[in-house]
This record gives C-alpha cells, sequence and structure tokens, in this order.
C-alpha cells in the first residue's frame, strides 16, 4: 500500500481488494496516508469486504464500494492498470 | 475494450485465481472483449482436470471451462510452468513420454510468447497474484 500511495498522482485511482481492503478500515495508520493523498480515488471492493466480515459502516468517508463490473470499469477507465500484492 | 487476463496462482490457495475469474466474467458480461487468459507459475494448475473438490465448494477449473465454452474464450497454459507441475495435454504426452494426460476442457498449453502478444495486442493486461 505505501509503494503504492508513492506512485499514485494526482487523477489516479486505488481499488483495494482481496486483503488489500483491510487498508479501507477506519482508524488504521493507512487511513491517515488515504486521506492525505490528494487528488487520488479510492475504491474498495465490495464482495471482498463482505468474505471478510467488515461491514461498509467501518470503510473511511469517502471510499467508494464497488463490484466487480466497477472494477472492470476502473481498469478500463484508466491508460495504466497496475497490481499492487 | 480488449483486456487480456494474467493468473499467477493456483485454485484454492490464493484468492487471485477467484478474482481473475470474478473480473473476467464481469468484463465479459460488460460487453468488453477478452483476447486471452493466460495461466502462468502454479497458475497452470488452473488447467488440470483431475481436480475434485467437495460438491459444495465452487469447482475453480469447471468454472473456468465453462466460461471459456460460453464466451469463445483463448484460455493459454505456459508450457514450461505446466511441464514443471505436470499439466500435460496430447501432445506434451507424447513429446515428454507420458502414459497420461489431464489438460482441462477449454484449456491449451503454449509458450510465454502468448503472453507477450496479449500484452501487445490487448488494450489492459490485468494480473492476478504474484
Amino acid at each position: 500500500m505505501d509503494s503504492c500511495l508513492g506512485y499514485a498522482k494526482q487523477g489516479s485511482a486505488v481499488l483495494m481488494y482481496e486483503d488489500g481492503i483491510y487498508g479501507a478500515i477506519k482508524g488504521t495508520a493507512i487511513a491517515d496516508k488515504i486521506a492525505a493523498a490528494s487528488g487520488v480515488s479510492f475504491y474498495v471492493l465490495g464482495p471482498d469486504l463482505k468474505a471478510r466480515g467488515v461491514a461498509e459502516d467501518k470503510v473511511v468517508d469517502g471510499i467508494e464500494i464497488v463490484d466487480y463490473a466497477k472494477f472492470v470499469a476502473l481498469s478500463a477507465e484508466n491508460d495504466k492498470v497496475q497490481a499492487w500484492v | 475494450m480488449k483486456f487480456a487476463i494474467q493468473v499467477n496462482e493456483g485454485p484454492y490457495q490464493h484468492q487471485a485465481t477467484d478474482s481473475a475469474y470474478q473480473f473476467t466474467k464481469a468484463a465479459l458480461e460488460s460487453g468488453h472483449e477478452v483476447m486471452r487468459v493466460f495461466f502462468y507459475h502454479d497458475g497452470v494448475n488452473n488447467g488440470t482436470k483431475l481436480t475434485t473438490p467437495p460438491q459444495d465448494d465452487r469447482n475453480i477449473v469447471n468454472r473456468w471451462s465453462e466460461l471459456a465454452k460460453k464466451y469463445d474464450l483463448d484460455m493459454v497454459v505456459c508450457v514450461a510452468a505446466a511441464q514443471r507441475r505436470g499439466i500435460v495435454d496430447e501432445g506434451e504426452m507424447q513429446r515428454n513420454g507420458k502414459d497420461a494426460e489431464n489438460i482441462a476442457d477449454n484449456f491449451r498449453i503454449s509458450g510465454l510468447g502468448q503472453l507477450v502478444e496479449a500484452g501487445i495486442q490487448s488494450e489492459r493486461l490485468v494480473v492476478f497474484g504474484d
């Protein structure tokens, strides 16, 4: 997540999925970094939140909860796609 | 939009193959083209027809085969990764003197050039797994 945020710039989109969804939870050290990343849009994959028992109200405000169709749409809308594992 | 998908992880070990499947399915259902799914490293284990998961679990291999059949998907298993892990089609069986083959329906074994080509010909190459 740190290296991802290092590369993210104005207009970038960051989607958290699989175990990455833990980065979307309120009150963590990552949450502060997300708040500080101006001009970057953040998304989290709803099915992966659900699979891990993370309720939607635990997600940091401003992070959009999306489905797989939106995952595909984000991959199409942004001209470079990079996975961080 | 023309997508290509790379799957680097085996089934039932890592969520990457499930994510890749759901992404590929959603892309096809949204009307996008997926010109190839390339299975690399442990990802080649998605292509063995010998898997028999419990009936109440998802059948990851069959699920890929069915998606490929429905959408005429090109699913390519990396030959070098397949040889290491015992994923064998008719041609590989004869070439390497094996007494069995196990490639699942709608998968084919080919080389890394297929991944390079997918990277060039697609508009987005989406990678799942390490």
